[in-house]
């Protein structure tokens, strides 16, 4: 192929560059290279992305089975029998860490960033392919490890998702702590290694691999959600994974790093003088860090859509940024707003509580530019952007509940109710999610070449947020009435009794939003293959992705590296032919 | 749809908060000294949030009616933003989060950072898998000494929380499964737990505060109503976590002195 | 010899027409052939800063624990009384010798790292010119780096077995739990770095290209580095923070 390098007279100027540079590899052979321990970041993104769908449809029947017994405590469930409640506990343990590991802290970071994060940033893969694949498969048998800890002796741990010692440290402490603690720390300790590695690629690739043009303050905004979210899990899941082998060696090798002279049942217990606040500490240093691992990258994608589907510019592309940026450091500082009641000290609980609230900023000042994208758009209500104004919607709300929280004074009558409960489903379980769903219907058409059902998205759309409201809305009253949380059954004290039939209704409710999510399960597999065929740019979106074939070929680029004129948000622009402006549309828009 | 979205988000929005405002379901009514603050504070609160909750999701909906795609609509405005309106909107919202913050600081400082007075009744809360049990210094003022060893959750009373006989100070030591206090007077618990973590947890009383192995926990509350007050456990403590609750009986002075006296008798 | 390599074309957008097409300087080496290795080595330079920073949370969090349970007051629940339990560990002395052995390890590691960028530039070379690939025999740093590693892990199982031998076992007392939790981190990730070495020299037998064995010795190679300075930090950490 000809061209030269030197001409000014020539239009375009080509480089003969060596394949390797550009990573060009060829496309692997054969099944198992291709589809098992395939290096290729798109298809590790889908495996990320099958394991969190199993995760999540897993613990969504957990969730089920929990909401059963809570309304009828004595009833017994065909297969399951009766749920005693300790088995409720084990559910309960289960369903929060099956959730907040397998499905909201893996789909949209492992499965959607990482197809999309090489190919936003016009890479042709992630930096280290071979650590990509192993970073996947580590997890993957994390997740088994996970599985497994409900078919041994004692069954699946009681100890709640955040595993509090003494209780998570003392096999005598209660059924399920055992052989099942074990594995679900196992579990944690293998999950951390993998997100490690998958961190270490997210950042490499980001900082290092990104096409000509495409500055920092060129990418997407999902980039950079997934660049942030990605230093942050750098710095945080070290510290889980410390307290992991800590709280290891308590169970197993007599230590006593967390465990003081206990006295279970009348045994003395064979330690003394660990602190049970330490794994508190730990625990949440990485805790707080891997909340906002779960909502930013759905942050990053609600911008990204509601411009897209207001054609127009994302209001305060540096704001945001900023604001990403700040959410991130300040959500490293503020870990103690979950041991308001913990017997740590109060000045240190008062200091926490002001770096609280001040959180809340950044995450206001989102808010506010998402409401100022729309504003003055031309709304298309394609079920990505349903989604993306659900996200809006339900990200406020399960915000609001916060700032009440973040004041120790009035976590004094809130902690450990359901108004926890319901402020943070709000803000993970259905916020976060609905980012997955938005990220799902929007680059299904890349990534299966085939658009996905919007009539039965819009069912799905409907069902799951008027359905999620009323889940979880409720439990904010529940949890001001002093309902406490992680009761397995409401039939003790008698300030619950007038709160059963909201209770009643919550279930009932969850019934219906549950069958819901199996519209969306049809309409994803039905959709690969009877889907009306994609174009390769149905949404008439300016970022990269929508430049590259449908599905995109091995090297993303088809043997081309992109190069990057315009920001990504150029929509409507005064005097354009279109009403957007692609990244590598040479017919550059002024920068601003 | 954009009507529709309208619809639906100014439903929710305004059915959530009829709840709130009508406290269909609300915190019971406070009887303790500090529940007057915090209660107040939770309404200033929750007027403030409230306001940006319902302004929010209004204008939600209301852009995504108004600025639906039709043949009629201008084309979109083409904007990258407004610095002005970041930095008043970002000012703004901080005075209101840490402002709200600061002025509930007051109320958290007279709760927990200051010691209870002198002459507060002493009330060893002990928390252990699933029941609490009360116990009152008696006569002689001083906790009797306990011992691990002699720790024996199924034999109650004295023996749950390995009272140890042989200290004189244990002789007047009353425990009880149910708490009394006098009303008026100010109470410090000392909470502590045997085996794993527990919360003591008084919704009418607005206190909470875990009761955690290997620390005794001071601090105070003044009940100001007669009555009884059930407590919960509030931190997941095994499988019996959800029956693990009591009673708090807040009664006269001289009721309670009668009380007292009498258990002091059936030790003798 | 010579070797087709596919090449690919790249829109050099910097001469095209419209618009003010604000590009950033190159990053990758202008059409320069070895640009390529360049590029590699950045690369695996910053994803290993990435990697050690993940790792180094890992000893930061191990850290934050030792120096709060150091200060921990315990309550003795039989007299009621808070007390601390904390009362260091004497160090085996061998630890000292093992410390040299990791510190000379480096120096050799350096070497090693030396000697795969002569065999680098001899390969270069040799392409071109048809001089044999080998010059003459030197001892393979690299594989005394290995030698060196393993002899540091042999010592601190030996230094765990004197522990053993003088009472000090994981669960004797919170300072031992720590003397071994550190020391066993360590070392696992040290043995970590001896796999990657291994992993180089078979590689070379397997003769992966003298670019990549150079990349891999220079990444390990800092690791390696980053592994004798942590443990220099464990060590004083034990010795003189209590």
């Amino acid at each position: 192929m000809a061209g030269s390098t030197g001409g000014g007279e020539t239009i375009m100027a080509t480089r003969q560059i060596a394949a390797h540079e550009i990573h060009a590899h060829a496309a692997p052979q054969g099944f198992l290279r291709k589809w098992v321990f395939s290096l290729d970041h798109k298809v590790i993104g889908l495996q990320y992305y099958f394991l969190a769908l199993t995760a999540v449809f897993v613990g969504m029947f957990l969730s089920l089975l929990m909401r059963i017994h809570l309304i009828w405590p004595n009833v017994s469930l065909p297969l399951v029998g009766e749920i005693k409640p300790e088995t409720y506990l084990s559910l309960l343990t289960m369903h929060g860490t099956i959730m907040v590991f397998f499905v909201l802290t893996t789909a949209p970071q492992g499965g959607f960033g990482n197809y999309f994060l090489p190919i936003q940033i016009g890479a042709a893969d992630m930096a280290f392919p071979v650590l990509n694949m192993l970073s996947f498969w580590v997890t993957f048998i994390g997740y088994i490890v996970m599985l497994s800890a409900f078919f041994v002796v004692g069954g699946a741990p009681l100890h709640g998702w955040t595993g509090y010692p003494p209780l998570s440290a003392l096999p005598s402490a209660g059924p399920g702590e055992g052989a099942g603690a074990d594995l679900w720390i196992i579990s944690i300790a293998l999950f951390c290694v993998g997100a490690l590695m998958s961190a270490l690629n997210f950042i490499t690739t980001t900082l290092d691999m990104r096409a000509r043009g495409m500055t920092m303050m060129r990418m997407p905004l999902t980039c950079w959600a997934w660049f942030i979210t990605a230093i942050l899990g750098l710095l945080a899941f070290g510290v889980l994974f410390s307290a992991g082998i800590l709280l290891l060696l308590d169970r197993n090798a007599g230590t006593s790093f967390f465990v003081p002279l206990v006295v279970v049942n009348g045994q003395i217990a064979a330690h003394k003088g660990g602190s049970p606040l330490l794994w508190q500490h730990l625990f949440w240093f990485f805790g707080h860090p891997e909340v906002y691992i779960a909502i930013l990258p759905a942050m990053g994608l609600c911008s990204q859509l509601v411009s897209v589907f207001s054609r127009k510019p994302i209001f305060g592309y540096k704001a945001m940024v900023y604001a990403m940026l700040s959410i991130g450091l300040l959500g490293f500082m503020v870990w103690g707003h979950h041991m308001f009641m913990s017997g740590m000290s109060p000045y240190s609980a008062f200091a926490f509580s002001v770096m609280t609230m001040a959180i809340g900023v950044p995450s206001a000042i989102k808010t506010f530019n998402w409401l100022g994208t729309l504003w003055g758009g031309r709304i298309r209500f394609y079920s990505p952007m349903l989604f993306a104004i659900g996200f809006v919607s339900l990200f406020v709300s399960g915000g609001i509940s916060g700032p009440f929280l973040a004041q120790p004074t009035l976590d004094i009558p809130l902690h450990d109710t359901y108004f926890v409960t319901g402020h943070f489903h709000l803000i993970m379980g259905v916020a976060s999610i609905f980012g997955i769903f938005a990220a799902t219907y929007y680059w299904f058409p890349k990534m299966f070449g085939h658009m996905m059902s919007e009539s039965l998205a819009r069912w799905h759309f409907w069902f799951t947020f008027v359905g999620t409201y009323a889940i979880f809305m409720p439990m904010h009253y529940l949890g001001m009435a002093g309902h406490p949380r992680r009761y397995s059954q409401g039939t003790e004290l008698a300030f619950l009794q007038p709160l059963l039939p909201l209770q009643k209704f919550i279930t009932y409710v969850a019934f219906v939003t549950i069958a819901a999510q199996f519209i969306f399960l049809f309409n994803l597999f039905w959709s690969m293959k009877y889907g009306k065929k994609a174009s390769d740019n149905p949404w008439e979106a300016t970022t990269l992705e929508w430049t590259t074939a449908t599905p995109p070929p091995h090297d993303n680029f088809g043997g081309r590296t992109p190069a990057v004129y315009n920001g990504p948000y150029e929509y409507s622009v005064p005097g354009a032919p279109r009403d957007y402006v692609m990244q590598t549309d040479p017919a550059t828009v002024a920068a601003h | 749809m954009g009507l529709v979205l309208l619809v639906v988000i100014w439903l929710i929005t305004f059915i959530s908060a009829y709840f709130f405002i009508a406290k269909t379901w609300w915190l019971p009514t406070g009887a303790s000294a500090a529940a007057a603050g915090i209660d107040h504070h939770f309404a200033t609160t929750y007027i403030l949030m409230g306001i940006v909750f319902v302004a929010a999701q209004v204008l939600l909906g209301w852009f995504a009616w108004k600025y639906r795609d039709r043949a009629a609509a201008s084309p979109a405005r083409y904007s990258h933003g407004n610095n002005t309106l970041e930095i008043l909107w970002t000012v703004l919202t901080l005075i209101l989060f840490v402002g709200l913050n600061l002025m509930s600081s007051s109320i958290w400082a007279s709760e927990r950072f200051r010691a209870a007075e002198p002459g507060a009744l002493q009330v060893e809360v002990t928390g252990m898998q699933f029941a609490w049990y009360f116990r009152y210094a008696g006569p002689d003022g001083k906790f009797g000494a306990t011992k691990p060893e002699l720790i024996d959750p199924s034999a109650g009373g004295e023996s749950a929380i390995g009272l140890d006989p042989t200290d004189p100070a244990s002789k007047d030591d009353v425990v009880s499964g149910i708490m009394y206090t006098p009303v008026n007077r100010e109470v410090e618990v000392i909470l502590r737990a045997h085996d794993v973590i527990h919360s003591f947890f008084v919704p009418a009383m607005r206190f909470k505060q875990d009761a955690v192995p290997g620390l005794a926990i001071r601090m105070h509350f003044t009940p100001i109503t007669t009555g009884d007050y059930e407590l919960a456990c509030a931190e997941l403590c095994g499988l019996g976590h959800y029956k693990m609750h009591g009673m708090l009986k807040v009664v006269s002075q001289e009721e309670f002195d009668k009380w007292l006296a009498a258990r002091e008798a059936e030790k003798q | 010899m010579a070797s087709y390599t596919p090449t690919v074309s790249i829109d050099d957008p910097r001469t095209a027409t419209g618009g003010d097409g604000v590009l950033p300087p190159d990053w990758g080496g202008d059409g320069d052939s070895f640009g390529f290795f360049d590029t590699r080595l950045r690369r695996a330079r910053l994803g290993l800063v990435v990697g050690l920073t993940g790792i180094a949370m890992i000893f930061i969090s191990f850290t934050s624990a030792y120096v709060i349970r150091q200060g921990l007051p315990t309550l003795d629940p039989r007299t009621n009384t808070l007390l601390h339990d904390w009362f260091p560990v004497p160090l085996p002395r061998l630890l000292l010798i093992n410390t040299g052995v990791l510190l000379i390890s480096s120096v050799t590691m350096e070497l090693a790292r030396r000697q795969a960028a002569r065999k680098r530039a001899l390969a270069r070379f040799a392409s071109v010119a048809g001089a044999p690939e080998h010059s003459k025999e030197e001892i393979s740093w690299l594989a005394l780096t290995v030698v060196l590693g393993l002899s540091f892990l042999a010592g601190q199982w030996m230094a765990w077995r004197e522990l053993a031998a003088s009472g000090f076992y994981v669960a004797s007392s919170p300072s031992s739990s720590f003397v071994y939790l550190l020391t066993g981190m360590h070392g696992v990730h040290l043995f970590g770095g001896v796999v990657a070495l291994l992993t180089v020299g078979v590689a070379s037998v397997l003769r992966r290209s003298a670019d990549s064995q150079l990349i891999a010795v220079d990444v390990t190679g800092r690791y390696w580095h980053f592994m004798a300075a942590l443990w220099v930090y464990i060590l004083c950490l034990l010795e003189f923070v209590h």
